[in-house]
Order: C-alpha cells, then structure tokens, then sequence
C-alpha cells in the first residue's frame, strides 16, 4: 500500500513538473529580437499656409524628436498684410517616418473625434473654419483668415481629441484630449 | 498507512494568575477554531489520569476545579475531529486557550505554540475568511484596509493597491500561496492580481520576521494563504454570489473540494466578476466598468511523513479607467483640477472603451517535503509566473485598438528550505533561493516601450532561528544575503544620453553598438548585493498581555520603472523618467506592540519608526514643451526619509450580543533632505464598529460601521505655473493640495439558514456610503477628475453543501 503510494506521488509530481516546464519553454519562444517600435503616432510638425493669391505665409512648428530633449523650433516665413483675407491649410506631418506621414489625412478620416481651433489676441485677426465632418460640425483643417489694421500679437492653434461636438468654439470648454497645443509670433503690417 | 489522525490542538498560554496552593488550582480553558478565532462549543474535555469530565460551553469556554499540582492528562474530543491528549504540568490556575485545527502537518505532533501568528514574534494582523467573503467582488486592496496602518493607493475605484505604513509597491511583498507576487507591481496604476476569494486567510506583517520571503521589505508583508484540509473521505464546497447597485454588477464565486481518508485532496474554485460604469454620488462615472475572470486549482497529498501541493491561478483582469481622466496636456489638467464634474458623463453602459488595462496573470507552483526524524523538515518549492500587461489608451487611425504598453514578465524561481526542529526550544528555518526573470516589451505598440526588455538573476539564502527563552519570552533573529543581476537593452535617445544624463561619461560601458539615427542602443547592466537581518521579541505578562518589539534592516534594489522609465503618462499629464545613476534604497524599521488579547476588552497598541536613506521617489523636476503643450517632468530620485506613526485598536464586549470595535492610524513621513513632508502619504483616519450578534436567531449580524478620513495638511509643494495658449496667460496648477476630511458610514447585516440537510443558506445585505457622501480621497490617483463611489446596496447569497 505505502509503495503503490510513493509511485503515485513520484508520477503526479513528475507530470506536473514535466507541463510546468512545456509552458514555460512555450511563453519563451516568440521573444524578439529587441528591434522595437518607433513612434507611431507622433505629431512633429505643424504647417499652417496663409494664402491669398501670391501673398503666402507660412507658419512652421517642428520638433523631430517628439517629446524628447530637442526643444521644438517656430517658424514664421513673413508679416501677414493688413486688411486682407487669407485661405489657411493646417498640415500635420510625423517626418520620424519613411515616408513621411501625413496626419492630417488621419484626421480627416476621423473628422467627428477631432476639431482645431485657433485663437490670437491681435485686434481685428479673425479666424473662420471653413470645412465641416460628417456632422456638419466645425472641423478647422480649412480656414479663412481676416486681418485688420497693422499689429502684432500671437496666434494658437489646438487640436483637441475626442472634443464635445458641437460646442461653443472655444477649445477649453470643448474639453476632450489636446494632441496640438502651439503658439506663433504673427505680425501684420 | 491511512493514518487517521486528523485533530491537533495547539495550546496557546495566555496568563497565568493566583498564587498555587495543593489541589485548589483551577484549569480554566477555551476552545477556539486555530483557523477564525470562533470558539468551539460542545467540545468534551477529560482529564484522563483524574477521570474528571466537562465540556465546552457556548464561547467555547470550560472549567475544572480543585486540581492537585503536578501532571494532568487532557483528552479534548469534538464531533468533527478525533481525540487528543495533551499532557501537562500544573502547579498553579492557569488560563489557557485551546486552538483546534485540522493541521495535516502536524498530524502527530502535540504543539504548544506561543501564539496562533504566522511568524511568531511579528507584528501582525489578519483577514479573516469571514471579512474576504465581504470583499468578495472587491480588491486585495480593499479588504486590506480594514486594517489598521493599512490604506490604499488608488487609481479609480477599480485599480486599488494595498499600502502599509505609508508604503506601497516595490516596498511590499504579497505572498500569493507562498509564492511571491511579481506582476510588474512597481506602478503606481498596477494593481496586485489576485483573486482574493482563492485565499482563506490574509496576514499582514508589519514587523520583521519577513526574511524567508526576500531581502527588501521595506514597507511591510503580505501573505494571502490558503486552507488545510482534514484527512477524510468529504466533498464539499460553497457558491457566493453578490450584486450591486452600483455599478449594477457583482460576482459569482463557487469552489468545490474533495478530500480523501488517504491524504489526498483537490480544490478547483472559479470566479466571474463584472461590472458597468460606476457612479458618484451625482454623475456617473463614464468608463469605469471592470471585467474580470478568475480559476484556480490546486491538489496534493498529505501525510505527516511527506507530501506535495501542486497550485495554479489564473487571473484575466480588464479594467475601465475613468474616460475624463485621459487628458492632452497641462492645462487640460488644470481644466480638470477647475472644474467640479468630470468633463466626460455619458450614460450608464456595461461596455469597456479606452483607456483601459487588460492584465492576464499565470501562477504555478509545486511544493513537496519530507520529514526527517530527530532533525527536521526539508520543503522544495518550484514555482513560475507570466504577467502580460496591456494599457490601452486614445489613439489615431489603425492603433485605435493596439495597446500603448504591452509587456509580458516571466518568473520562475526554486525554493528549498529547511526547517530544524531537533532542539527544544530552538527552531532554524534556512533555505536558498534562486530566481530568473524575464522582461519583455513586445513588439507592435507603435510607441517605444515605457520598460525596456530586461533579464535578472537573483539568487539568496538565509537563516531564520527562533529560540523560546522560557515560557514567556521568545526571541528570533535571522540574517539574509541577496544577489541581483539585471541586465537591459534599451535605446537611449543620444541628446539625452550625453547632454541631459551625462551618461556617456558615467556609464561608457553600457553603449553597445554605434548611433542609430536619433538613438544609442546600450546594455545598462547592475549587480548587486544585499544584507538584511531581523531581530523580534515577545514577552508575555499576565492577563493576556503581551509585547512585541521587533527590528528590521532592509535594502530595496531599484525596480525597472526606477532605472529605466521613460515616457508620458496620459492620466497624470506628465513625463516620468528613470535614472541609472538610482541605488539602493536601505531601511532600518522598529516596531513595538502592546496587545490584550480578549474577547470582553482588547487592544493593540503598535508604534512604529522606519528610517529609509536612499528613499526612491517620484517628483517634479522641471517642465518641457512639446507639440501637446507643457508638460512637467518627474524624475526618480533619492532622498533620505523617515515614516513614524502609531496603530491602535481596541475591541469591548458591551453586553451579551454588543460588542465594539474601534481603530486608529497616526503617520507622519519626512522627506529628511530638503526637510519638507513625503509625497503621499495617507492622513490620520479613525474608524468604529458597532456589531450585535445573535447565534440563537439564525446567527444573526448587525453591524454598523463608521470610518473618517482627515484631509492631509502635510503634503509636499509641487504646485507649478504654466502658460496657457487659450486663454494667453500663466496659470497656477495646484497638484498638491488634499482633499478635505470625509466620513462614511456603512451598514451590514447577515443571517444563516438551515435550508437544506447538509447546507446552509447565508443571506446579506449591506449599504456602503450610507449617506451617499460625495468625496475624494487624496491616495486616488484619480482625485483630480472625479468624486469617489457613491452609495451602494448590496446583496450577497452563500450556499454552503
């Protein structure tokens, strides 16, 4: 009786060690080979084309190395002329890729989870969006750019994930998660 | 072979009073379950060599008059449980309580223990099987913080991880079924997984006596253990459900076990846990849902000679994080922080979206031993365990449902320990450890990984003595050594590496191969060894008093996300980063408890100091600007701290059926280098309960609870101006400031019924946050977004059979 025992034992505990091993040796074979991911979903540029007829400016964000040590450059190709109306193109491009990735296309695509919005204290520089998601709310890809009399001041742009839609045109109430948050220098004359 | 002896007693001498004089000593005795404290009514005590005869009473408790010094023979027999015979030496009346168990292991052995604690000598408490039935589709975390001198640091209501003295992650062990817990517990927003309704009984040491189990609690121990089960022919099991309303959700828990006459036995329990969208007291708390699927199942053979257990645990968790807590920059933040309703309330709803946590948890392990006569008990132990954690979180395009962090931790590790019983009053526990582990960050996140692949070795030994000094004094020591080998493969990126870090100067070593783009791929690789020792003492006094003192050095290596973490945590709106110049962090905590031990009037009272040098943490160092907005950056570093405070609690019999318990928590923490107050520590809380208990009217419980948290006024000052772009101005983020003080009030009721032959039918109902108080509570992590749960009634169903 003592014997059979034993035996049984010796048996259980060698067809567990044996499945404890297999599962181990199985959860260990798909390790890789530490090439890992880049950043996907990262934002590194911000273009923003004021065009009216051969009058362009534009306003360039861009920091390569994403939230990494590099501090982020602007850029800002001219002074915006006073009382004129410009048509702005908002273009966000991740340039870590090969090619380069055009965001904006991403964001159009989910157009009813994203809205831009834009605010600047120069008197008289208004901002319209001029394009719409499927909803026929506000989107801001598109805008259209009025100036004023001669000054100067800055000029932001937000986008903002996942925002209440529609809501009342201001980026802070509208909620939702900030992906862009940039500020320009703009000067009209 | 089939031994039947299913019955030991442990007698557990408590006091000893009155002057003895011949044959007027009086034996007086209670008899208690050894496993919940319950007296045991009905039990027939003998005195063999007398022929002298009583039994129990309804508190377990028993008399025998009029006894002569010298040897008495007791013979203690219950129906459940074979007959044994204790001998003693009486020479004056003496008080003792008796504890009852089916202890397979000590199947013939006649213990007399010093006290029913798992580690004699420690400062300890327990939950017990009764109070984890009442977290059944709740946290590890929240069962805990019944107790005193432990909180909770939570993210949400969900994501809940136990803190004791102050102290949490890295700083504590959990020792799931004598298996430590690495499931990548080094975040702050990583939640013990566990099942808690796997585990019969909960211990927390607050003391030393810890060495057995690892060189590095600093903070404190907790071990979840499972029940013995008597050497019979029985089936057995019980089915518990509970719903909410709250939530509207609950769980289903059933275990079933089989033992047999042999020695053999099995137990195969399973849980299911759901539930949907939380609500505060006003608004609900849209995401919040939790999905969470559990097994476990263990079998083995025991007899006093040799034996084995064999365990497996399987854990499936998916938690919902609060949706208004995913946040773009600084300033949403300091929106969130402004506004009093979280910025997202939608409808009720059962459906898990971003961000979310889907954690799966594999644990195995075999554990055999042999007895070795005259000399002692050998136990081998080998166990393994796969933690694969996914952080989902908002994202664009084709990642919308790829996680952010997926990473997949293996341990495996053999333990054999030796357990010297040959000396009388000497007992030595040595053992060896060696350990591997395995980090992997599994490719195709689309983003770089928060904790880069990695591989550790450790391996250790230790030696643990316990000497009875005389019948009321116990001292134990022991001594430990740990060796920890870890090694990494990580890409730096090169500003970082030269400029910002200086790392190309401190580490060269680690670059291994040449710059690829943006990036340095290097091989950080550290050694380490570490020396810890304890030191405890118990002395007893007449009248159930007792007083421990114990001591314990530690030394803590850095965890993975303290070396190496680098990157953005959404919920929080900040960047945190490790650093490879951290080291070792080293603790020396005293710990002292007064305790009465007594059903009629009771206390502990256990004031404690931990000084930690190299104390590990996480604060603000600055702020950078990307094209989210502002961000602050919080970096690891290391100070000198120190963490003092007092436990108390006091239990009173009121009347027959009343009875009261009442505890309180003092803790202050010291950041001793800049001389400013820790971060997050947990305030002054307080709490009563007023309990009536009725065994003749269907064992009928009525208790009223209270607990008052008081706001935290010593906190550090982190707070920070940042510029906002919407509104064109700088704006003060007030990250630090604490939540005012709250109370709740809760209130539980339950009944038993015989409604079958061999069943029972336990009925309960509970309200928590009685006066659906809205509060937040400053150990949540969440506190910026959201108020805290609000009232909850609850139904719990138990069928025993």
């Amino acid at each position: 009786m003592k014997i059979t025992n034993t035996i049984k034992i010796t048996k259980l505990l060698a067809i567990l060690f044996i499945s404890v091993f297999t599962f181990t040796a199985c959860s260990d074979n798909d390790d890789d080979d530490h090439d890992h991911d880049s950043e996907e979903e990262l934002i590194t540029t911000v273009n923003y084309t004021l065009t009216n007829g051969s009058d362009v400016v534009t306003l360039k964000f861009s920091d390569p190395d994403g939230d990494g040590p590099i501090e982020p450059i602007y850029e800002v190709s001219g002074d915006l002329t006073a009382n004129s109306t410009y048509t702005g193109i908002v273009e966000l491009l991740n340039e870590t890729e090969s090619p380069v990735e055009d965001i904006t296309e991403e964001v159009k695509e989910e157009a009813d989870e994203h809205e831009f919005f834009y605010t600047s204290d120069v008197s008289g520089l208004a901002i319209t969006k001029t394009d719409v998601d499927g909803n026929d709310n506000p989107l801001g890809v598109e805008t259209s750019v009025t100036t004023g009399e001669a000054g100067s001041g800055t000029l932001t742009i937000v986008l903002k994930h996942e925002p209440t839609k529609p809501n009342d045109g201001s980026s802070s109430s509208a909620g939702g998660s900030t992906d862009v948050e940039i500020t320009f220098d703009v000067t009209i004359n | 072979m089939q031994r039947l002896i299913f019955l030991c007693a442990f007698l557990y001498c408590i006091s000893t009073n009155t002057t003895a004089q011949d044959c007027n000593i009086t034996f007086k005795g209670r008899i208690i379950d050894f496993h919940d404290k319950t007296p045991i009514p009905g039990a027939s005590i003998a005195v063999i060599n007398l022929d002298r005869y009583t039994s129990s009473n309804f508190d377990g408790i028993f008399e025998i008059n009029n006894l002569c010094k010298g040897t008495i023979v007791l013979e203690i027999k219950h129906i459940s449980c074979d007959t044994k015979q204790i001998t003693l030496d009486i020479d004056k009346s003496i008080n003792k309580e008796i504890f009852l168990e089916h202890h397979l292991e000590e199947l013939n052995e006649v213990v007399v223990k010093t006290n029913t604690k798992t580690e004699q000598s420690s400062v300890e408490q327990s939950v017990k099987k009764a109070v984890i039935e009442e977290y059944t589709d709740k946290s590890l975390g929240d069962a805990l913080n019944t107790i005193s001198g432990v909180s909770s640091l939570s993210t949400g209501n969900s994501i809940v991880k136990p803190m004791i003295h102050g102290l949490h992650s890295s700083r504590l062990l959990i020792i799931n079924n004598n298996v430590r817990m690495y499931d990548q517990e080094w975040g702050d927003e990583h939640a013990p997984n566990i099942d808690i309704n796997s585990s019969d009984r909960i211990d927390v040491i607050k003391g030393a006596n810890t060495l057995k189990y690892g060189s590095d609690v600093i903070g404190g121990l907790i071990l979840l253990k499972p029940k013995r089960y008597a050497v019979k022919d029985s089936l057995f099991g019980s089915t518990l459900s509970s719903f909410n309303s709250n939530g509207l959700g609950g769980s289903l828990n059933s275990e079933i076990i089989k033992t047999y006459k042999s020695g053999y036995y099995a137990k195969f329990q399973m849980n299911y846990k759901q539930f949907g969208d939380f609500e505060a007291p006003n608004y609900n708390l849209t995401n919040t849902g939790l999905k969470s699927l559990n097994g476990s199942f263990r079998f083995g053979y025991n007899s006093f000679e040799k034996g084995f257990d064999a365990y497996y645990s399987y854990v499936n968790n998916e938690f919902g994080i609060l949706k208004a807590s995913h946040i773009g920059n600084v300033n949403d933040l300091d929106n969130a922080i402004d506004s009093d309703l979280p910025r997202v309330i939608d409808d009720f709803s059962y459906v898990i979206n971003v961000p979310k946590q889907a954690i799966v948890h594999h644990l195995g392990k075999v554990e055999a031993y042999k007895r070795y006569k005259g000399f002692g008990k050998l136990t081998v132990q080998y166990d393994f365990q796969i933690n694969r954690r996914k952080e989902f979180d908002l994202r664009r395009g084709d990642l919308k449902n790829t996680p952010v962090i997926d990473l997949r931790l293996f341990t495996t590790s053999l333990q054999p320990n030796l357990q010297i019983d040959y000396f009388d009053n000497l007992k030595i526990n040595t053992g060896l450890l060696v350990r591997y582990q395995q980090n992997d960050a599994v490719v195709g996140t689309g983003t770089s990984p928060l904790i880069p692949d990695f591989d550790k070795y450790d391996a250790g030994m230790y030696a643990i003595g316990n000497y009875n000094l005389n019948e009321t004094t116990e001292i134990s020591t022991g001594i430990r050594y740990d060796f920890t080998d870890i090694n990494a493969n990580k890409e730096y990126n090169f500003t970082d590496w030269q400029e910002t870090y200086n790392y190309d100067e401190l580490f060269p070593e680690f670059e291994s191969d040449a710059i690829r783009g943006t990036d340095i791929p290097t091989n950080p690789r550290f050694t380490y060894h570490n020396v810890s020792a304890s030191l405890g003492l118990s002395k007893k006094f007449d009248n159930n008093i007792q007083l421990l003192a114990n001591y314990g050095l530690a030394s803590r290596v850095p965890n993975p996300s303290e070396l190496f973490s680098e990157g953005l945590h959404h919920s929080a709106a900040r960047i945190e980063t490790g650093l490879l110049t951290i080291g070792k962090e080293i603790a020396n905590k005293f710990i002292l408890s007064l305790e009465k031990n007594s059903n009629d009037f009771g206390f502990a009272i256990s004031p404690y100091y931990n000084q930690i040098n190299g104390f590990i943490q996480l604060i603000p160092v600055g702020i950078t600007t990307t094209i989210r907005g502002a961000f602050p950056v919080w970096e690891y570093n290391q100070i000198d701290a120190q963490i003092f405070g007092v436990d108390i609690d006091v239990n009173k019999k009121i009347s027959k059926n009343l009875s009261y318990i009442a505890s309180l928590s003092l803790l202050q923490g010291d950041n001793l280098t800049d001389d400013i107050p820790l971060i997050h520590m947990p305030a002054t809380n307080f709490s009563n309960r007023l309990f009536y208990v009725n065994e003749n009217l269907n064992q009928l419980k009525i208790s009223l609870s209270h607990k008052t948290i008081l706001q935290q006024n010593r906190f550090p000052d982190y707070n920070f101006f940042t510029y906002n772009a919407t509104i064109q101005e700088d704006v003060f983020v007030d990250i630090s400031s604490t939540p005012p003080t709250y109370s709740l009030f809760g209130l539980n009721t339950s009944a038993v019924f015989k409604v079958f032959k061999k069943g029972s039918l336990k009925l309960e109902f509970n309200i928590e946050n009685m006066f659906n108080k809205s509060y937040r509570e400053h150990l949540n992590r969440l506190r910026y977004f959201s108020n805290d749960l609000g009232r909850n009634y609850n139904l719990k169903l138990k069928i025993s059979y």
